[in-house]
């Protein structure tokens, strides 16, 4: 399969900072229990046209009841979900103008390929010559048209998945829902299949739902992304919003890896506080807006690709903090160095290897100093 | 596992979906559960009044009979005629505490019997090559598919006194007179494990396939011979196949009225037997009520451990 | 690859031996000349001829199979309906009494199913003959269709039927259209399991029939009692053969359907 060249538009596609735009979806104060057990706490959420949005976090953290609430399969015990101005109510699965794309893909094992992405037009008594040239769409639009007449048995993986998301396009919903679309795929499919996806969703401007426990896979393709836990959003933001300002530890955490520091506050000055995080070290100077009191427990997120390492002391650094070379990973491309500080604790610095292996000045047990500007790192109050 | 799979949504859905789906879950619902009913909890009522009631030469059988145009009072009336007699009856006459006895005597040497032929069976299943196994499940499951009444059938032709057994026996040297069998209770023995094998052989056998061969090869490994690692891991590991073949032999060949009837002499009283007799050939329904009560209470027991069995399994398995 | 030692082919040897040589031996006899059954007096298929001839056993054998075929299939849409209440239909009051019923006659001793519904139809004033038997087949024979529905409902992938009701079916279209057709193997056979279970029943119809209409398990238990007879041999022959036939074809033929639809997924994998 040819990859194909990204068109990202020009102008700034951001619906949710124009308070003007209404809402495709709508979540309002939804509340679901099963029993005993609060799978989603009284969470409001809008999700706009065009979007691709992103449901993330660990599994039982409440994304695929949030999924199945919008298919229909399940109702809020409290709340509201509106779709397109409409409450959806207690609308059964059938009369929504939403589907789904299964993580099993769910493909009618007893149907061909052309008769599973019929399927859906069928139940609408579409005429048949009308589900015949949609369908022909749909092939083309995966790419599967010489696969119409197998079975799903006779698919491979891949295969498989384009067939369900051709299924599930084939109504034209309003909204497209996607339960761990890839899943079921290997690293390298799974990572051209992103790009796919992104394509289709722009050619076909439609809104995407993706339900995803893969970090990497909600930063490649979403427009937003909301980071869950325990039935609740933590945080919902764009990809590189949550990455370089992540609202809380839990989401720094959850994207990429994190250096977070504990510490008291000391004091802060304008829009620097610093931070006391051992005993007889330097207070770290971090940058924000808020202004904690003195004394406050808080935390320092930093990134270990924004640490710098040195075998010598550096000038003018904002902070600094002096270590030794516990151990060091190296993946290739880059290595990183897990030096341990003065009160025990471990942070992982990242370096890209730009010199042969051999070359590199530091090595296990070399005392080094740490150092980063207040800018690289983000202020955390939970 | 996500919180979706932690309730049903499926009720919910339908409860949502309006009336017209509400009346098609009631429909499935009922027409099942009205013909069971009907047909099977319905008739055990009757037993059991039956059972309370009186023997009269005429038809039905047995008296009071329930006439619904006396209403309450007639209701009332046939209540009042109920007694205990029946029960009284089977205490009295050790006919039938005996049938009770042999039947627990030949079910429970049957069941064991059928463990010691089927365990090597099924172990042996098992242990085949992987290409057979399909092929061995299927031989042991097509006599089940076959009449068990013909299958029983077949064998009068080999115990009997002029039998091929016996003519076997004879021209090996083994015996010089041919051995009584059927009519025995050797017969009903052989006639259960026969019949029953299957029932016996299927459990263990699905227990013993899922049996990982590495832990075989660490209690190898960690010292244990062949024997003594069959003696500590296979055997209690398949404990769970041979409960459930035990008792899937066991509960049938309590109420077992074929095999001692058609295998079985006139002295193999067995409950089964006995109820059928006391039903056509005595005639005396309200008695052959009580029996038909009291083996269900004999049968309660061996059921109800099984099912604690099966759940315990359910868990273990989860 | 794990081998056969001489200890599983002897265990094996006896055991099959046991469980085919009676069934072998009879089937042998059964073309025996003589009419005294174990001396072999030279080969005939004058039994086969007699039982054809017999009025009584066809007759016999026309009631059995008309009543195995309406028990069998309305026990099989009666069980489909039932093991759809245990997977599908969430809880509702009485479902205990409702499960316990379904597997209750499988434990059942079949003298006091057969006494019970005996009952049941003197009490209502039922005449007992064809329609009672078929009643009693259909009751104890839904119970084992059930299960068998039941078992393939049980691993049916529920995302088949959201997948069919996301894409615009009501629940009852999404059952016809995606479930029926994916489990209609396990109701075919339930189906033939029923089919087997009236075909061989010999204690209920004994109690649920009367007068007119004898099936024919209930003939070959009234000869059996006599004694052995080369008749009873070949119409016994007859009956397993067309049994062990049918159900070692099915077998087959879902085998090579697998080993079919395993090669065309090794090739689908292979391709990509």
């Amino acid at each position: 399969m040819e990859t194909s060249v990204l068109t990202q538009p020009v102008c700034k596609f951001a619906p949710w900072d124009n308070p003007a735009q209404k809402p495709l979806v709508r979540f309002e104060n939804v509340t679901k229990k099963f029993g005993d057990f609060t799978a989603i706490e009284n969470l409001t959420l809008n999700i706009y046209e065009r979007e691709f949005f992103a449901l993330l976090g660990p599994s039982g953290c409440g994304k695929t009841t949030m999924m199945r609430m919008l298919a229909g399969f399940e109702y809020p015990t409290t709340g509201n979900i509106a779709l397109a101005n409409t409450n959806l109510q207690k609308a059964p699965p059938h009369k929504r103008p939403v589907n789904m794309m299964f993580q099993s893909y769910a493909l009618f094992p007893h149907m061909s390929v052309e008769q599973n992405i019929a399927f859906g037009l069928k139940q609408e008594k579409t005429s048949k010559a009308e589900i015949k040239q949609r369908v022909e769409e749909m092939l083309s639009l995966v790419q599967l048209e010489p696969f119409a007449k197998r079975k799903p048995h006779q698919l491979s993986g891949g295969q498989k998945q384009r067939v369900a998301l051709a299924r599930s396009l084939a109504k034209k919903p309003k909204l497209l829902l996607l339960d761990e679309p890839l899943g079921a795929l290997d690293k390298k499919l799974r990572e051209q299949t992103q790009f796919e996806l992104m394509n289709i969703q722009e050619q076909l401007g439609l809104t995407f739902v993706i339900v995803t426990h893969d970090q990497e896979e909600a930063m490649t393709v979403a427009s937003r992304i909301a980071v869950m836990d325990h039935g609740k959003i933590v945080q919902v933001a764009t990809p590189a919003e949550i990455y370089e300002y992540p609202n809380s530890r839990y989401s720094a955490d959850f994207i990429g890896d994190v250096n977070i520091i504990e510490g008291k506050i000391d004091v802060t000055t304008g829009e620097t506080a610093s931070l006391n995080w051992a005993e007889g070290e330097t207070p770290l100077k971090v940058s924000t807006k808020q202004r904690p009191n003195h004394g406050t427990t808080c935390w320092l997120a930093v990134r270990p690709e924004k640490l710098r390492i040195s075998k010598e002391k550096p000038e003018n650094a904002d902070n600094c903090i002096k270590g030794e070379v516990w151990d060091i990973g190296y993946t290739g491309n880059i290595s990183t160095y897990h030096v341990k500080a003065s009160n025990g604790s471990i942070l992982k610095a990242q370096v890209s290897n730009r010199e042969h292996l051999a070359d590199r000045p530091i090595t296990w047990e070399d005392t080094v100093y740490i150092h980063w500007e207040k800018g690289a790192g983000v202020f955390l109050e939970n | 596992m996500t919180v979706a799979d932690i309730t049903s949504p499926t009720d919910e859905t339908s409860k949502a979906s309006g009336t017209k789906a509400d009346w098609g879950r009631t429909l499935l619902i009922a027409i099942p559960y009205i013909w069971l009913l009907i047909f099977f909890l319905a008739p055990f009522v009757i037993v059991f009044k039956i059972s309370l009631s009186d023997v009269v030469i005429a038809r039905p059988p047995y008296f009071p009979t329930f006439d619904l145009s006396e209403g309450w009072q007639g209701f009332l009336a046939m209540l009042q005629a109920f007694d205990l007699e029946n029960y009284v009856w089977l205490t009295e006459d050790t006919l039938y505490l005996n049938s009770y006895l042999s039947s627990l005597k030949i079910a429970s040497i049957s069941t064991l019997l059928t463990l010691c032929i089927g365990y090597p069976i099924a172990y042996s299943m098992a242990k085949a090559p992987q290409e057979w196994r399909a092929t061995l499940l299927m031989l042991v499951i097509l006599p089940f598919w076959t009449s068990f009444l013909i299958r029983v059938y077949a064998w009068i032709g080999i115990l009997k006194k002029e039998g091929f057994l016996n003519y076997f026996l004879l021209w090996t040297g083994i015996i010089d007179e041919p051995l009584t069998i059927l009519n025995t209770d050797t017969a009903i023995y052989i006639g259960i494990v026969y019949s029953y094998l299957p029932f016996m052989v299927l459990p263990l056998y699905a227990v013993l396939e899922k049996l990982d061969t590495s832990l075989l090869e660490a209690a190898t490994d960690l010292g244990c011979s062949p024997l003594k690692s069959f003696w500590v891991i296979t055997l209690p590991l398949s404990l769970p196949g041979i409960w459930a073949g035990c008792f899937l032999v066991f509960i049938p060949a309590l109420g077992e009225f074929v095999i001692p009837d058609i295998l079985g002499g006139s002295s193999t009283i067995m409950i089964g037997k006995t109820l059928w007799v006391e039903f056509f050939s005595n005639r005396d329904w309200p008695v052959a009520s009580a029996v038909a009560i009291l083996l269900l209470f004999l049968l309660i027991l061996p059921i109800v451990l099984f099912q604690k069995q099966q759940e315990k399994q359910m868990e273990v398995s989860r | 690859m794990t081998r056969f030692n001489w200890f599983n082919t002897t265990t094996l040897t006896l055991g099959f031996a046991f469980l085919y040589l009676p069934i072998i031996l009879l089937m042998i006899y059964s073309f025996n000349e003589s009419r005294l059954v174990t001396v072999w007096a030279g080969f005939s298929t004058r039994w086969y001829q007699s039982v054809f001839f017999n009025e009584s056993f066809m007759n016999a054998a026309w009631v059995t199979l008309r009543v195995g075929f309406l028990s069998a299939s309305i026990a099989t849409v009666f069980g489909t309906m039932a093991a759809l209440v245990l997977n599908r239909a969430g809880p509702f009051t009485g479902k205990t009494l409702f499960t316990g019923m379904i597997y209750a006659p499988m434990v059942m001793p079949e003298v006091i199913t057969g006494l019970s519904l005996l009952l049941l139809f003197v009490s209502l004033d039922f005449t007992r003959g064809f329609w009672t038997v078929t009643l009693a087949h259909i009751t104890f024979s839904m119970c084992y269709a059930a299960v068998v529905v039941s078992a393939r409902l049980a691993t049916f992938e529920k995302d088949l039927e959201e997948a069919a009701l996301d894409l615009g079916c009501t629940r009852f279209s999404a059952f016809m259209q995606v479930t029926l057709p994916i489990i209609f193997p396990a109701i075919l056979a339930a189906w033939l399991l029923a089919f087997t279970l009236s075909l061989d029943d010999l204690v209920i119809a004994s109690f649920a029939s009367g007068p007119g209409a004898t099936t024919l398990p209930m003939k070959i238990y009234s000869q059996v009692r006599i004694g052995v007879s080369p008749e009873i041999n070949a119409l016994s022959s007859i009956l397993i053969a067309v049994v062990a036939i049918g159900v070692v074809t099915a077998s087959l033929v879902t085998k090579q359907a697998q080993l079919k639809r395993m090669k065309e997924e090794r090739l689908a994998t292979n391709a990509s």
